[in-house]
């Protein structure tokens, strides 16, 4: 698996729909384009959220890996 | 006559020419006009979003707040309407009473304004639901809805209270939080509807 550089990291363990959404998009705001972001989540809702959410922003979903209790995305700005 | 440069086997609509005249024969050289491209998905995206905040529970405005605030995430326009019961919701938590007569002041003291103060539609029972709803959401890690609000405004959703209803409560501008937009009609929304918005009432 490739090593994609992690600019940032949002933790969103613990917190509901739409919090790890809401958190993404306002740390995604601030990164330059092609810089990746790394989302912890424990809502399990958030992996079809966040695909959905890159879907429609046209931001990469490069990676998405889980052991169960957590989930983690890298995604790459657009 | 006219039925007799149009051949037709079909009784019936010699009957109906005989009374409105036969239509006027399609001219083959105007082209139809073409169909438009089929939008995909980014540009069904790319639609405004606008939600009625009709409902002043608790639930629904929770259902608003949730929506509003993952549509502005979603780089999606999104404005919400507020009005009528949803009206108060948008009023400072501070404010016990508002209105100008003792009516509007009865209306706001039978159930006090404010995000932070609303009621179940079902199951409040003198707001034992409300506290039992606010403790499951604090251990399950959903935001409430004072705090999707906050999070909402800052990602740029518009509130644009109904100046009807303002009227009708005795509302006024200061009573509000701050954000608010322009108070606006019936009209504004409609407007928004023909225009390029995706309506949700709630």
């Amino acid at each position: 698996m490739p090593v994609v550089e992690i600019t940032q990291v949002v933790d969103a363990r613990g917190l509901s729909c739409p919090m790890p959404i809401v958190k993404t998009a306002q740390a995604c705001k601030g990164l330059p384009s092609g810089a990746a972001l790394e989302l912890v989540a424990t809502d399990a809702g958030s992996i079809k959220d966040v695909a959905a959410w890159c879907r429609a922003t046209g931001n990469e979903l490069v990676e998405q890996t889980s052991d169960g209790a957590e989930y983690r995305f890298v995604i790459r700005r657009k | 006559m006219t039925t007799e440069t149009l051949p037709s086997t079909d009784p019936l609509a010699e009957a109906i020419a005989a009374v409105e005249g036969w239509p006027e024969a399609v001219d083959p050289t105007v082209s139809p006009t073409p169909a438009p491209a089929p939008a995909d998905d980014r540009e069904a995206v790319a639609k405004d979003f606008l939600i009625i905040d009709y409902s002043g529970d608790l639930e629904k405005v929770w259902a608003t707040m949730i929506l509003a605030s993952t549509s502005a995430a979603m780089g999606v326009k999104t404005r919400v309407f507020v009005t009528f019961w949803g009206l108060p919701v948008f009023v400072k938590d501070s404010k016990r009473i508002t209105g100008e007569n003792w009516m509007q002041k009865m209306m706001s003291a039978m159930q006090r304004p404010g995000i932070s103060h609303r009621h179940l539609s079902k199951m409040n029972f003198f707001g034992m639901g409300p506290w039992m709803m606010r403790k499951l959401a604090k251990q399950y890690g959903v935001a409430s809805p004072k705090e999707l609000l906050e999070v909402a405004q800052a990602m740029g959703v518009e509130f644009l209270p109904c100046q009807m209803t303002m009227d009708m409560f005795g509302l006024k501008p200061e009573d509000m939080i701050e954000g608010m937009g322009e108070p606006v009609g019936a009209a504004t929304v409609i407007g928004l509807l023909t225009e390029n918005s995706v309506p949700l009432f709630i």
